[in-house]
């Protein structure tokens, strides 16, 4: 039975009311008697605070109180929106929601409460801090080195962990080897740029408990983090998440919560606001790691990969956030990849005194895919291999098992992308194309590979929750504890619903808050999990209410109800093909039969126990000028394997925005500290370089669709593949066009400069 | 220091007492109750707030409210020609797919309308740099490129 | 809320002169598009001032051509106004470039001219092309108008020579500064849009035949002001115009330019642009493509 509302550009439910500006995001809620909250920062990036002096801010009119730490519960909490584990061995514990210990600059000292904002800002700026100050380390190297000062207490050398993974013996691997090729790349800082800045209001409400308005990917294990951050019973928190601006990672750390609730606790329950300013978010939310590569690769005589090693430099900042999952990620995705009979891949993730590195879109990917790809193209130009031959004969199989889990990789077209893509780009032409181009400018082309995964299973828990109510007229509210931050999932989850009820998507209303209180239980918006294992949990909720209706048909109808079915909304005798009613007299029915009424619901938890790897392939082709540096892509192609494409205006827009992003990360942001102080230098949008529409060229994309086994209707994840890539691709064009290697991102005018006049790539530490 | 000042804010006119110290996003979204309008930076790079002040497209987080004393301004709520109907740049926002997370598209769509009425038939250039105002980090700007020309196509069949 | 301590709308010149002269705590707004970001982080020149709004003065967006060829723009005239101005872009197209290289639509539309120049700032787009026009300035004060050259105008990052009571009125462009000239703006930056110039380099170009007759060349971001580059100038006088000139010129330009290193360029990368950009803004300036 072919698809109906699977596979069709369903028009995202909540498009019109964004275009009208009816959508209220967290600070278009109307609160009553609100407060206003600012955040005192350190002005140093390492140190203590000996005293605050809150005497002047405590004067301005309109302040009411100032929180300081010796206000607050002193537990510490971890702020990554990871799932819980019972044993509490997943995350470090580390950070205290005000503190006198200073990790990095505009650590969050004290706050203040006003009734007005602008009352709040003055006397923030009056409070005056006296610090014992410590030596600081804004690199990774320079906060290992032997007699450093441990950030936190007890992290050694300031390495928060130093693993190792392993596939059969690389030693083995390189000794098998005819060729060995060595290098370094490093990767940037960078930040999500969400729209929306993180915004919080708290308050208390009539049941004595704590609601919290928030845009945050995570509603469920922001509560959690609530409990564990404020040291009270989670259930004495309830989380609200309305429409947000997106969050691409950052709002998946639990960052302003636990300091708007503990400020409206000090108000006595008043609903206190918590608004960031971009500068803020730039700075003192979370970023993407820096990472510093240094890789060995092991290639015979016939062009296969015999071993591939890594050792891996994270640099995380001042706390740990997502800790050392990012870095280490990197192993799995280099050996899901290729085919590497012999790989060690070595990573470590250290504290800094730099902005706090969290989860950002790609989660380590396009850093770890950027050294991968460089790698082989370096292996390629040196061999004098065929980019495409020599991918094709090492990518892994599809079907083979993932070598770090045994998960095997059921489907995998990753070669038909390759190959694929290369005729939609045109690469052929364009690689004839290239070279000098007349005045300074030469010509290249590159591409790039990745591999990814959906979802966190087996490493941690997946569950997700539906439920899903038949309406009066036959219309279904579908409830879920997944995430809509921008990306779509709700509309995609609805058509889910739908094709599996037999009914037209828009009779799937889906809902646009997700509150703690009411929503099932779902971990949230990251690991582009949700369509994955959110999609089943609604696929098997609409089964279980299919299944309800169908046997409220053999109750109401002259029919069996093992021959009832539904279809474009009407009850159907799936034997004679005759419609029998419309869902909605039947669900009429459900509420209003006098003797028979029951309504119809079903709820569904599924905890999944799956994975499937999306894959893909980015084709760059850039100009580059060099006289000034200056790198212009001229076209570029994202190639997809995410398995079924459930929505393809919605899958298009993820793969475009992705990739929006990633040319930026090669060509542009980065986010610097003044080596002296630590203050970040330009966290705010007119120096931190987020495109603008006339920097990002016109971007083309498709998807090779196999059908996966696990996944809804065969869905693979996507929301984060197409930022992997195409770095990698628009570096190795660069490199292609200049005729040497540059490893370290971003590609920059004055990089590209520099690194004509070395000829040679480099950068500094991370 | 208030001050008292006329505005007509979509098509009504309006009398409001005003902190001089006011921008005017924050007049439209306290006083006037206009929630739109977004504040994405404070400081005129994103564009989320933007309004038009007798046509034309500013970032109303740093225009001071008292500036529109005495002209029209058009907010998000406003740009439709009638009440539950969309324009047609709203439409083709959405048709186009070129709404993600939305925080951007108040903004965006007020600049596209801006751009509509001084160039009917931009090129996809023209496009790019009259919404350059404007940052999106959702949709890498093709679908919203692709609205907007969408938009002048279908104008320049009328 | 922006923290400042009163508002105020003058209705002529003369009374935006007094309400300064009156008040040493008073200052100037234009377009806000500088001074409220620099209030909104609470930078302490403008926190607590008793503002003095200016751009519904009569005259003050104008923009005009006199009897005797001089062009006269406002002080207060928007980017936006200049860039689709009929005389502006008759008489000197090369401002309108400068001027819609600046931030994106928006800012073009509240921006403006006057304040670009009084702000002091060493990337203004068009201080460095009205420098290259050899621009003037009308300053009003209590005592009356004054005129003086925008060489010199500029006195450091950020400082200008306006004293309290005076406000820069007009910046005219004579005759001489652009007849006969080909202009062209280019600026450097990492964006394409809303950005600051890493490098703005604005030329004015006579022509005999194949021979320079004359070139002025102003870059911004060069040093710590707008600057001219007088032996770069001097050596284009009557030299056939060729790529190896263009290079000469470029060459010539780092002695009169005091680039320096930041985070946001390096001293090696702004000079290499310090002697490209020239050739490129001629070329550009006589109706080639050639943009940064």
């Amino acid at each position: 039975m072919s698809n109906k509302v699977i596979g069709t550009s369903v028009p995202r439910w909540d498009a019109w009311s964004k275009v009208c500006g009816k959508a209220d995001y967290t600070a278009d809620i109307p609160v009553k008697n609100m407060l206003y909250g600012k955040i005192v920062r350190a002005t140093i990036a390492h140190g203590r605070v000996l005293s605050l002096d809150t005497q002047a801010a405590l004067a301005v009119p309109g302040v009411l109180k100032v929180l300081t730490p010796a206000d607050l519960p002193r537990v510490k909490h971890a702020t990554a929106g990871h799932p819980y584990t019972l044993d509490r061995s997943g995350d470090v514990y580390d950070k205290n929601i005000l503190t006198e210990d200073v990790r990095l600059y505009g650590d969050e000292i004290a706050a203040v409460i006003a009734e007005t904002q602008l009352a709040a800002d003055i006397a923030a700026q009056k409070i005056t801090a006296v610090y014992e100050e410590y030596p600081i380390y804004l690199t990774a190297q320079e906060a290992m080195t032997e007699g450093a000062r441990e950030i936190h207490e007890g992290t050694k050398g300031n390495i928060l962990a130093d693993t190792t993974a392993k596939v059969g013996n690389v030693e083995e691997g390189f000794a098998l080897a005819d060729y060995v090729f060595e290098d370094e790349h490093r990767t940037q800082v960078v930040q999500h740029c969400h729209m929306e800045n993180q915004t919080a209001t708290a308050f208390q409400s009539a049941d004595g408990r704590w609601t919290c308005i928030s845009s945050t990917q995570i509603p469920h294990i922001c509560r959690r983090i609530l409990g564990e951050a404020l040291d009270m019973p989670w259930s004495s928190f309830r989380v609200i998440k309305p429409f947000i601006g997106g969050g691409f990672g950052n709002k998946q750390d639990v960052t302003i919560e636990p300091l708007v609730v503990a400020m409206s606790i000090a108000m006595g329950g008043r609903p206190v606001r918590l608004e960031l300013e971009r500068e803020e978010v730039l700075a003192y939310t979370r970023v993407r790691h820096a990472i510093h590569y240094r890789s060995k690769v092991g290639v015979s005589k016939d062009g296969k990969i015999t071993a591939w090693q890594v050792d891996a430099v994270s640099k995380t900042g001042g706390y740990a956030s997502h800790g050392h999952s990012v870095a280490a990620k990197g192993g799995g995705i280099l050996c899901t990849l290729y085919e590497i009979p012999h790989m060690s891949f070595r990573s470590r993730t250290v504290l800094t005194n730099t902005g706090n590195a969290g989860a950002m879109r790609g989660y380590g990917v396009p850093q770890i895919t950027f050294a991968i790809e460089a790698m082989t193209d370096k292996i390629c130009k040196e061999l004098q291999l065929d980019p495409f031959e020599f991918r094709l004969a090492n990518f892994k199989k599809e079907g083979a098992p993932h070598p770090l889990n045994g998960i095997p990789m059921v489907t995998n077209k990753v070669a038909d992308c390759l190959t694929l893509g290369r005729q939609r780009f045109g690469w052929d032409a364009k690689m004839a194309d290239s070279g000098a181009k007349g005045g300074s400018v030469r010509r290249g082309v590159g591409v790039a590979a990745f591999s990814y995964a959906t979802g966190v299973y087996p490493y941690s828990l997946e569950i997700a929750g539906c439920r899903l109510t038949l309406n009066q007229d036959g219309t279904v509210k579908m409830l879920v504890g997944a995430t809509e931050i921008g990306q779509g999932i709700d509309t995609g989850l609805a058509q889910i619903a739908a094709e599996t009820l037999g009914i037209p998507a828009e009779m799937v209303y889906a809902e646009e808050t997700t509150d703690t209180d009411i929503a099932p239980f779902d971990t949230g918006a990251y690991a582009s999990r949700q369509i994955y294992v959110t999609g089943v949990a609604v696929a098997k909720a609409a089964e279980e209410l299919k299944d309800k209706i169908c046997r409220a048909a053999g109750k109401f109808y002259e029919i069996p109800h093992s021959a009832a079915d539904v279809e474009d909304a009407f009850v159907i005798n799936s034997v004679t093909g005759e419609r029998v009613a419309s869902l909605g007299d039947l669900a009429l029915r459900t509420y209003y039969d006098k003797a028979r009424a029951q309504t119809l619901t079903a709820e569904v938890s599924h905890n999944c126990h799956d994975n499937s790897y999306p894959m893909g392939v980015t084709f760059a082709e850039v100009d580059v000028d060099t006289q000034t540096g200056v790198v212009t892509v001229r076209s570029i192609l994202n190639a997809h394997d995410s398995g079924v494409i459930i929505n393809p205006l919605l899958a298009k827009g993820q793969v475009e925005g992705g990739m929006g992003m990633a040319i930026s990360y090669a060509l542009g942001e980065d986010l610097f500290y003044d080596p002296k102080t630590g203050e970040p230098l330009n966290n705010n949008l007119l120096d931190y370089k987020m495109p603008t529409c006339m920097d990002t060229p016109e971007l083309d994309c498709m998807f090779v669709e196999p059908e996966d086994p696990f996944g809804p209707f065969g869905a693979k994840g996507l929301g984060e593949p197409p930022i992997c890539s195409p770095a990698a691709a628009i570096r190795n064009a660069v490199c292609h066009a200049l005729g040497f290697e540059i490893n370290a991102l971003p590609l920059t005018p004055g990089k590209v400069f520099a690194a004509i006049q070395n000829n040679r790539g480099g950068g500094a530490d991370v | 220091m208030r001050k008292l000042i006329n505005i007509e804010v979509n098509g009504k006119a309006r009398e409001v007492a005003v902190d001089v110290r006011a921008s005017l996003l924050e007049v439209l979204r306290g006083e006037l109750e206009l929630t739109g309008s977004k504040k994405g930076c404070g400081v005129g790079e994103c564009g989320a707030c933007t309004v038009l002040m007798d046509g034309v497209a500013v970032n109303s987080c740093i225009s001071l409210a008292v500036w529109a004393d005495g002209r029209k301004v058009t907010t998000i709520e406003g740009v439709s020609p009638e009440p539950g109907k969309l324009s047609d740049v709203q439409q083709s926002f959405v048709d186009s797919g070129a709404v993600q997370c939305g925080f951007c598209t108040p903004g965006l769509v007020m600049a596209a309308t801006a751009l509509l009425g001084e160039q009917p038939s931009p090129s996809r250039e023209e496009i790019r740099r009259g919404l350059s105002g404007n940052l999106c980090r959702c949709t890498g700007y093709s679908t919203i490129i692709d609205a907007v020309e969408n938009v002048a196509k279908t104008r320049g069949q009328a | 809320m922006y923290d400042f301590a009163s508002y105020t709308e003058a209705a002529d010149i003369h009374e935006a002169v007094g309400l300064l002269c009156a008040n040493p705590n008073a200052r100037i707004i234009a377009g806000g598009t500088d001074v409220l970001i620099k209030l909104r982080s609470r930078d302490e020149a403008f926190v607590g001032r008793d503002f003095v709004g200016v751009t519904r003065i009569p005259g003050m967006t104008d923009i005009r051509l006199c009897d005797d060829g001089t062009i006269v723009i406002g002080a207060a005239a928007s980017f936006a106004k200049i860039e689709g101005d009929a005389v502006i872009a008759q008489h000197l197209p090369s401002l309108a470039q400068a001027a819609g290289s600046v931030g994106g639509p928006q800012i073009r539309n509240m921006g403006t001219v006057g304040g670009n120049l009084a702000n002091g700032a060493t990337s203004a787009d068009t201080a460095s092309m009205l420098l290259a026009c050899d621009a003037t300035l009308v300053i009003a004060g209590a005592q009356g108008d004054t005129e003086v050259p925008l060489a010199g105008f500029h006195q450091g990052p950020g400082r200008v020579k306006l004293e309290h009571g005076q406000i820069l009125k007009e910046i005219r462009v004579a005759k001489a500064g652009y007849e006969g000239y080909k202009g062209g703006y280019i600026k450097f930056a990492v964006r394409r849009a809303m950005d600051i110039a890493t490098l703005g380099c604005a030329v004015m170009i006579k022509m005999d035949g194949d021979r320079i007759e004359d070139l002025r060349i102003a870059f911004g971001v060069a040093g710590p002001v707008p600057l001219r580059a007088a032996s770069a100038e001097a050596y284009a006088k009557g030299q056939t115009l060729c790529d190896e000139v263009l290079e000469q010129i470029g060459r010539k330009c780092l002695e009169d330019t005091n680039a320096r290193d930041s985070w946001r360029a390096a001293k090696a990368f702004r000079q290499q642009l310090i002697s490209v950009l020239p050739g490129r803004a001629v070329r550009k300036a006589l109706g080639g493509d050639g943009d940064a």
